[in-house]
């Protein structure tokens, strides 16, 4: 009974949150998973009162944000190494996604089995890489804190990787591969990125494929955790029951024996190729559609012009031009949405919706319509301000719910370079954005062809009558 | 809790099971401990017309969370009328008699709020986070479309084809979507729990303005309502606010108890299987009818909710040990109990083979599993460390306040009450290995089960 609703027996008017979508501008999962949004929110309230985020550095050098809360008992931590499935050698594609699953399958002395004992005494932990960066999270019981912070410390530093655990991660991520293999939306996600990135290193699946998982061994995951688990490359966020002296001791527990550089390949940028059209056919009742026009980079001084131009075009609310036309006025579908994707290497515009298939081109007509409209005349000033007041008031909402996401966002920002003093600037930022300046961007992303994906019954035909 | 992101289809039974075995079983059973200080205490009262407020304090963050939760679901709605409670919470959204369409949502958005709904078998939600100096506007913009909603043809007509879409998106596009709402309609025989929230296709297509109309003047009345205010508040302003606002709404008819029609005794075991060309690793899952948390003598459902957490709550599960670890035929195992639910309700074990694995090891394995805990019950040790795992979570959901907030609402939407939310600790402590080892006895049954397989292409007519 105290169970929150099942996501199975609920049926929102809108979908839960991607968990995925959290940060500024920062696309934690790859363009080849887009549907996903990023929403921009930060309340008013919060950036005034300006969380107390604190730098703390250990006597080793490790430097980590703290925000001390004393009101739940419990701590949250957060870190990331820089270099995720980018980092995957070529014909060993999934190795990273393959070296998360395993941190908690025994380090140091204890086996996969006296580990999650011992975890499940009063902690979580988990790992997860993306294309940029392998993510850490622990969250744990502010009276367990002296055992989970010791767990960290073997799972970060002396990973076992036993063959054991090894083939069995292995055989279940291969079966998650398998039973995608027909599966519409991860066929057409992965034509997709082999025809935006080409044969750059974004074209590849995280997962990796039947054979490239098989040819992972033990020494292959030994060398990406040596080559990305150092210091150079590490960014760490703490919130919760802990002072910033026993932080100290405890960063340099787990972070501070790491070597202090990292040795990683260079990854070059990318701009997505646009102008293609890409249709995937199954006979499917509703047609996917999606759409990329060029995005701008995280620290453009375009970036908030961009940011606003998104969220008026299609972004985290009800009164966005593409809700209003496509489904408010026209009932032609359930869910459509614009978002800024930021990668380290990739930046796009990305604009999704799924609608009948008898329909389709009339959706596709009307999505391109908006978006030149957009393109030609720019917003108008009342829907600007009011966007501005939406991305100033909702921040805090989005990203600051918990200890988890706040510390999730304190990492994204150290990512981003933005500055620990960032959220009491932000609001500056957006309010000094110009009706001019959103025109300039809508011109300078939306006027170029865009690449165009449909997953569904062949357009040509449907939806004409 | 905000708006607009792209709902992502689960494509896999190890994806969809993932998100209910940890949601259902771990990650929101929060409630207060007694040692929680006085400044979270939760009040609880009524306004005169019948309305329930629930205060939930976290002063943690300038935010508060804002729930209206009706007490309607789909298993209220009339006979041949599915989807209507679904269709009538995205009508809300509509115009009033003093706001036009879409003000509301902008006001929310100018504030940098977030607003959002859902609908269930045994209730409808509206929701917003905002700033505390902004919750009076919330509750009176609620307030307004309680009761003056103004609903036309045309409005009918293109909302409709908005949720013809979304089921479109959520069902026909998905063949385990297709697969749990036939093996529903399998394992619910009487009671409403068989149709689906969403509606069937037809009848959708066939709602109305007249059947929302005479839906909303029933159902949407201050007394069929729980108000739930988490956040940085004062239980004495929330109340000012909310006689204020909801205070001057009418109190309509009494609504009759909500009683429906219950399953007649089950006495076959039933399958239910489809096999389609976007599956390449099949899968299955077992269901029984159980009781709720609200139709539960005392103990059984906790003990449930423990039996559930010991046979496949997770990494250290029984189901997960034998057979994704011990013996590696599965690439997921599990289990799960869906307790906040006005009328019985369902458990569920599920599983998919990995490797050369067949699907029928991974059932016998998993049926293996189930038999020995009916038989044999579980240990002391695996009993306490479920309930340690429990207490865990329940601290970690505080540190989310709409966690809290979907807590009280689901709970008191579904026939419970404040105190029922604040000792189920205390009865959870209590549940002894017996009693687990007698619900699971009780109700594991296979003879008397309903299974659903989704399969590969290949393999029908096997």
């Amino acid at each position: 009974m105290m169970n929150e609703f099942s996501g199975a027996l609920t049926s929102p008017r809108e979908a839960p949150p991607s968990p995925l979508a959290r940060g500024e501008g920062k696309a934690l999962h790859a363009i080849a998973t887009l549907f996903l949004s990023i929403l921009f929110l930060i309340l008013p309230a919060l950036a005034a009162h300006a969380m107390d985020i604190q730098s703390v550095t250990s006597p080793k050098g490790v430097t980590a944000w703290l925000v001390e809360d004393y009101s739940v008992p419990v701590v949250a931590v957060r870190f990331v190494f820089g270099g995720g499935s980018t980092q995957d050698p070529v014909g060993k594609e999934g190795l990273a996604n393959l070296m998360t699953g395993l941190f908690d399958e025994g380090a140091g002395p204890l086996d996969s089995e006296a580990f999650q004992i011992k975890l499940d005494a009063g902690a979580e932990m988990s790992f997860d890489a993306t294309r940029d960066g392998i993510y850490g999270s622990m969250r744990m019981l502010a009276e367990q804190r002296d055992e989970a912070f010791d767990l960290l410390r073997l799972a970060v530093n002396e990973p076992r990787f036993d063959q054991a655990p090894i083939d069995r991660i292995r055989a279940q991520v291969l079966s998650g591969i398998i039973a995608n293999e027909n599966d519409p939306d991860t066929v057409a996600q992965n034509r997709w990125a082999r025809a935006v990135y080409g044969d750059h290193p974004y074209s590849r699946s995280d997962q990796g494929t039947r054979q490239s998982i098989a040819a992972i061994t033990q020494a292959d995951l030994e060398a990406l955790h040596k080559a990305v688990f150092a210091r150079g490359g590490l960014h760490v966020a703490v919130v919760g029951a802990i002072d910033a002296e026993t932080l100290k001791k405890k960063l340099d527990m787990v972070f501070g024996d790491l070597p202090p550089n990292q040795a990683i390949a260079p990854v070059a940028d990318i701009e997505p190729r646009l102008a293609q059209h890409i249709e995937v056919n199954y006979d499917l009742p509703q047609t996917s559609l999606q759409l990329a026009w060029p995005g701008v980079k995280r620290k453009s001084a375009d970036f908030f012009p961009a940011a606003l131009m998104n969220e008026i075009l299609g972004g985290g609310t009800f009164t966005s031009r593409l809700f209003q036309e496509v489904r408010e006025k026209r009932g032609l579908a359930y869910s459509v949405n614009s978002s800024l994707v930021n990668q380290d290497h990739a930046d796009a515009l990305i604009v999704t919706t799924g609608t009948r298939s008898d329909r389709a081109a009339e959706t596709l007509g009307i999505v391109r319509d908006v978006v030149k409209r957009l393109a030609q005349d720019g917003p108008t000033e009342a829907e600007l301000a009011a966007t501005k007041k939406y991305l100033i008031g909702a921040y805090a909402i989005s990203n600051l719910d918990s200890s988890s996401a706040i510390a999730a966002t304190l990492v994204e920002l150290q990512l981003d370079d933005l500055g620990i003093d960032y959220m009491q600037r932000r609001t500056g930022y957006i309010n000094a954005v110009t009706l001019d300046q959103v025109k300039a961007a809508a011109k300078k992303l939306l006027t170029a062809e865009p690449t165009i994906m449909v997953v569904g019954p062949p357009l040509a035909g449907a939806g004409k009558g | 809790m905000t708006s607009r992101t792209e709902w992502l289809r689960p494509t896999l039974l190890a994806t969809s099971l993932a998100l209910f075995m940890t949601d259902p079983v771990l990650a929101d059973n929060a409630v207060l401990p007694d040692t929680v200080p006085a400044e979270f205490k939760v009040t609880d009262f009524l306004l005169d017309n019948g309305m329930e407020v629930v205060v939930i304090p976290d002063h943690r963050a300038p935010i508060v969370t804002h729930m209206v939760w009706y007490k309607i679901g789909s298993a209220d709605e009339p006979p041949g009328k599915s989807g209507i409670a679904h269709f009538f919470e995205h009508l809300m959204f509509k115009a009033t008699a003093h706001h036009e369409a879409g003000e509301f949502d902008r006001a929310v958005s100018d504030i940098g709020g977030s607003n959002n709904a859902f609908t269930s078998y045994d209730y409808t939600a509206f929701h917003e986070t905002v700033a505390p100096s902004d919750l009076e506007l919330m509750m009176s913009f609620e307030a307004d479309r309680m009761r003056n909603l103004i609903l036309t043809d045309d409005v009918i007509k293109t909302e409709r084809d908005v949720i013809l879409e979304e089921r479109r998106s959520r069902i026909d596009n998905n063949p385990q979507a297709v697969l749990d709402e036939e093996v529903d309609a399998t394992l619910w025989q009487n009671q409403p729990y068989r149709i689906p929230v969403i509606g069937w296709m037809q009848e959708m297509e066939q709602l109305n303005r007249t059947d929302a109309v005479a839906f909303y003047n029933k159902y949407y009345r201050p007394n069929n309502v729980v108000l739930i205010v988490a956040g940085d508040v004062q239980p004495e302003t929330v109340k000012a606010l909310a006689e204020k606002t909801y205070g001057k709404v009418a109190r309509g008819p009494d609504l009759p108890p909500r009683v429906r029609p219950v399953e007649p005794e089950q006495n076959t075991r039933r399958t239910v299987t489809l096999s389609d060309a976007r599956v390449s690793v099949p899968s299955f899952s077992t269901q029984w009818v159980v009781p709720s948390y609200h139709t539960a003598k005392p103990g059984e459902a906790e003990a449930l909710d423990l039996l559930a957490e010991i046979l496949g709550g997770g990494n250290r599960s029984r189901l997960y040990q034998a057979l994704v670890i011990k013996q590696g035929i599965a690439s997921s195992a599990g289990a799960y109990f869906q307790g906040t639910m006005l009328d019985d309700t369902n458990f569920t074990v599920y599983g998919a083979p990995r490797g050369d694995a067949k699907l029928a090891d991974v059932e016998a394995a998993v049926d293996a599993e189930v038999a020995r805990i009916a038989s044999d019950g579980v240990t002391p040790d695996e009993l306490e460390k479920a309930k340690d795992r429990y207490v865990r979570s329940m601290i970690f959901a505080r540190d989310k306040q709409d966690s809290m907030a979907n807590i009280y609402g689901s709970t008191l939407a579904t026939g419970g009450n404040v105190q029922d939310v604040q000792q189920w600790p205390d009865r959870i402590r209590k549940v002894t290995t017996d009693e687990v080892k007698a619900v699971a006895a009780r109700y594991l049954v296979l003879a008397r089960s309903t299974t659903g397989y989704l399969l590969p292409q290949q393999q029908a007519g096997n």
